[in-house]
């Protein structure tokens, strides 16, 4: 074994141990509170799996959670610790139904369009703390966080004084063109254009990490950013590039999912696939090419959370509670590093 | 009347400082973090666990005082969490943190309705609350009994932190090896002090500190556990404290001017503003904050070394 077949034997046990944790953890947590755990536990494992639509579910829960989770990526890979994901995902979905509402086009090109002003809006929210820490080292973390609060509030003004549904009594805005909307892929699901959209991002993004200049320069800067400073590598603009890249990805995925699953604006808050991302990226150990199998599985934890909430006592915050979880130990760089080192170190004086 | 005269009213006073407790207990517990060299991005969910298990004690127990101890120990258990991933298991500590408050945000909701069937708000148990003070003699004096005397009497206790933070950072064994943790972590560990320790110390510490601001959100502020409660007032206290360079005076007055902006958004929806933009004001004021002053020290940086440093 060499190393390299060492760290992938090491990184796969800690990944299925992870997931092992967690089914052990929704388990217990059921067993504890629940009176019929029986429906419950089958429910939150089985449910997802036991109609068309309910697999439609899983695939089409995904799609913005693989947005985001790129766009975190790209972040992280860089160094940075920016939370932008959320606020730029909310406000791409802000961009996505100004356009479906207010720029009549044709089919084909409508989509389009809003999906561009949904990116370059998520690029405008993510180049606010990049630029902030750029020329004055504000920690971007705080700002990001704070901005998210702050573009939520602004979305939500813009729903309910410029594009709100008179006749609606909740909030809720007017109706986006038909010709905006992202067509359906299988009937008989909701699953939408969105997949393939993402799945294509997910190509474009590894290809743009681990083949292009660009890409390079953006991990030799995550990894060490003295280092790329004394090569001659522009490291604070190089930050701030792989952030504006990732609110735009991120802008796009709300805009994405707002097309091809809504026909109205009807969020009252931030709906927190920003911060699902990050579960998902670190998941797929930063790698895009893995990010739509860990966003399924994300997806199939929640689809199956939601059907156990309808189907027992049990509520489907629990998903949260295995999310943090899952965070954690991915998180736990030492985890397993002792195993890792003795094998190195026998495969060395073998 | 208008705005600013509601802002020189003693009411006004009285609402400022109850929105600056939490704010002012969290961000100590900042303080003595990141003095140690550990950046606790998990305060925002060790709040909101506290503020429901402060709730949940007393409710349970019928006692303020069980209710105090069990918020604690809830403060206690998610920072032991954090500080075992972050300095054992050598978790990132941004990670950690989001990790904690991912948690947080389902776990409290999650017990909520285990409890009491309800995901909103814990309004249907009884919870006992702290009560005011009303200073013996002091509140018989015009203007200034106005003005010090019938707060919360977590008030007091937050701003009475402020010293016995300050007193144990630079008067105390403990406080100094926290200091030099946080600067040079290299020397510390030649002189046979154990790193880890001393930072889990402080994490515990802060701990306990962000657990006060919490359980007075939900005992003081609010006589109930409301999900989502703590609405980024942790992250704010991270904002205070790198305001306030890490002191602890300065971090009080940081926490004292973005609780100011908290106050004015209160008194602005009395105008014809859309309510959206008032309920902004306090993180667009942090921001603000934020900036103004990295743009003021990267001036000093400047003037000092005569260029920056990437």
């Amino acid at each position: 074994m060499n190393t390299k077949s060492i760290n992938r034997l090491v990184d796969a046990t800690k990944l299925a141990m992870i997931v092992l944790v967690a089914c052990l953890l929704v388990s217990v947590i059921i067993l504890l509170v629940s009176e019929q755990p029986g429906v419950a536990i089958s429910s939150f494992f089985l449910g997802p799996f036991s109609s068309l639509r309910r697999i439609g579910n899983i695939l089409e829960g995904a799609i913005p959670l693989i947005f985001t989770a790129l766009a975190v990526t790209l972040i992280f890979r860089a160094g940075q610790f920016s939370m932008i994901s959320e606020g730029a995902f909310f406000i791409g979905i802000m961009g996505a139904m100004i356009v479906g509402i207010a720029m009549p086009l044709p089919p084909g090109l409508h989509p389009l369009v809003a999906l561009l002003v949904a990116g370059v809006f998520g690029a405008c929210a993510a180049a606010v703390p990049a630029l902030l820490k750029l020329k004055w080292q504000v920690s971007e973390v705080v700002t990001s966080i704070m901005l998210n609060y702050v573009i939520q509030f602004f979305v939500i003004y813009m729903v309910n004084y410029h594009f709100r549904e008179p006749e609606a009594s909740s909030l809720a805005s007017l109706k986006i063109a038909e010709s905006a909307s992202l067509p359906g892929l299988v009937p008989g699901t909701r699953v939408h254009l969105g997949l393939i959209i993402a799945l294509l991002f997910s190509v474009a993004t590894w290809f743009f990490v681990f083949r292009m200049r660009a890409g390079f320069k953006i991990r030799l800067v995550g990894d060490n950013a003295q280092f790329s400073h004394y090569v001659g590598i522009k490291a604070p603009a190089v930050m701030v590039m792989a952030q504006i890249i990732a609110g735009a990805v991120a802008g796009i995925g709300g805009g994405v999912e707002f097309l091809g699953m809504y026909t109205r604006f009807k969020w009252t808050a931030s709906p927190g696939y920003g911060w699902a991302g990050i579960a998902v990226a670190l998941l797929a150990r930063r790698n895009p090419m893995l990010v739509p199998l860990s966003a399924l599985f994300i997806a199939y934890l929640n689809v199956g959370s939601g059907i156990m909430a309808r189907s027992s006592d049990v509520s489907s915050e629990i998903v949260l509670i295995i999310q943090g979880v899952i965070m954690l130990m991915i998180a736990a760089d030492a985890l397993l590093q002792n195993w890792r080192q003795r094998l190195i170190v026998q495969n060395a004086t073998a | 009347m208008g705005v600013f005269e509601h802002i020189l009213s003693f009411q006004f006073v009285a609402m400022w400082l109850r929105v600056a407790t939490p704010l002012i207990f969290t961000s100590m517990g900042a303080v003595i973090c990141e003095k140690s060299g550990v950046v606790n991005l998990g305060l925002e969910g060790i709040m909101l666990s506290s503020a429901l298990a402060g709730v949940m004690g007393s409710a349970f127990s019928g006692s303020l005082f069980v209710g105090v101890l069990t918020g604690m120990a809830m403060g206690l258990a998610l920072s032991a969490v954090f500080a075992y991933f972050h300095l054992v298991l050598k978790a990132n500590a941004v990670l950690c943190g989001t990790a904690i408050n991912t948690f947080a945000g389902g776990f409290t909701v999650f017990m909520l309705e285990v409890t009491t069937g309800e995901k909103g708000n814990s309004s249907s148990l009884k919870s006992l609350a702290f009560g005011s003070w009303d200073i013996p003699v002091l509140k018989d004096i015009p203007f200034i009994g106005d003005l010090l005397s019938g707060h919360n009497v977590l008030t007091y206790m937050a701003f009475l932190m402020v010293g016995i933070i300050w007193y144990l950072l630079y008067k105390t064994p403990l406080g100094l090896r926290i200091r030099a943790v946080g600067e040079n972590e290299d020397a510390i560990n030649s002189v046979g002090i154990s790193v880890k320790r001393v930072r889990f110390i402080a994490i515990m510490i802060c701990g306990v500190m962000a657990s006060f601001g919490g359980m007075y959100l939900s005992m003081g502020y609010l006589n109930m556990f409301v999900r989502d409660m703590v609405a980024g007032r942790g992250f704010i206290s991270l904002a205070a404290n790198a305001m306030g360079q890490a002191t602890p005076i300065g971090t009080m007055l940081s926490a004292l001017v973005f609780a100011f902006f908290d106050g004015l958004s209160n008194i602005l929806q009395l105008l014809k503003i859309p309510s959206e933009f008032v309920q902004m004001l306090p993180y667009a004021a942090t921001i603000a904050g934020l900036v103004a002053y990295s743009i003021q020290k990267t001036h000093s940086t400047r003037k000092k070394h005569g260029l920056v440093r990437v």
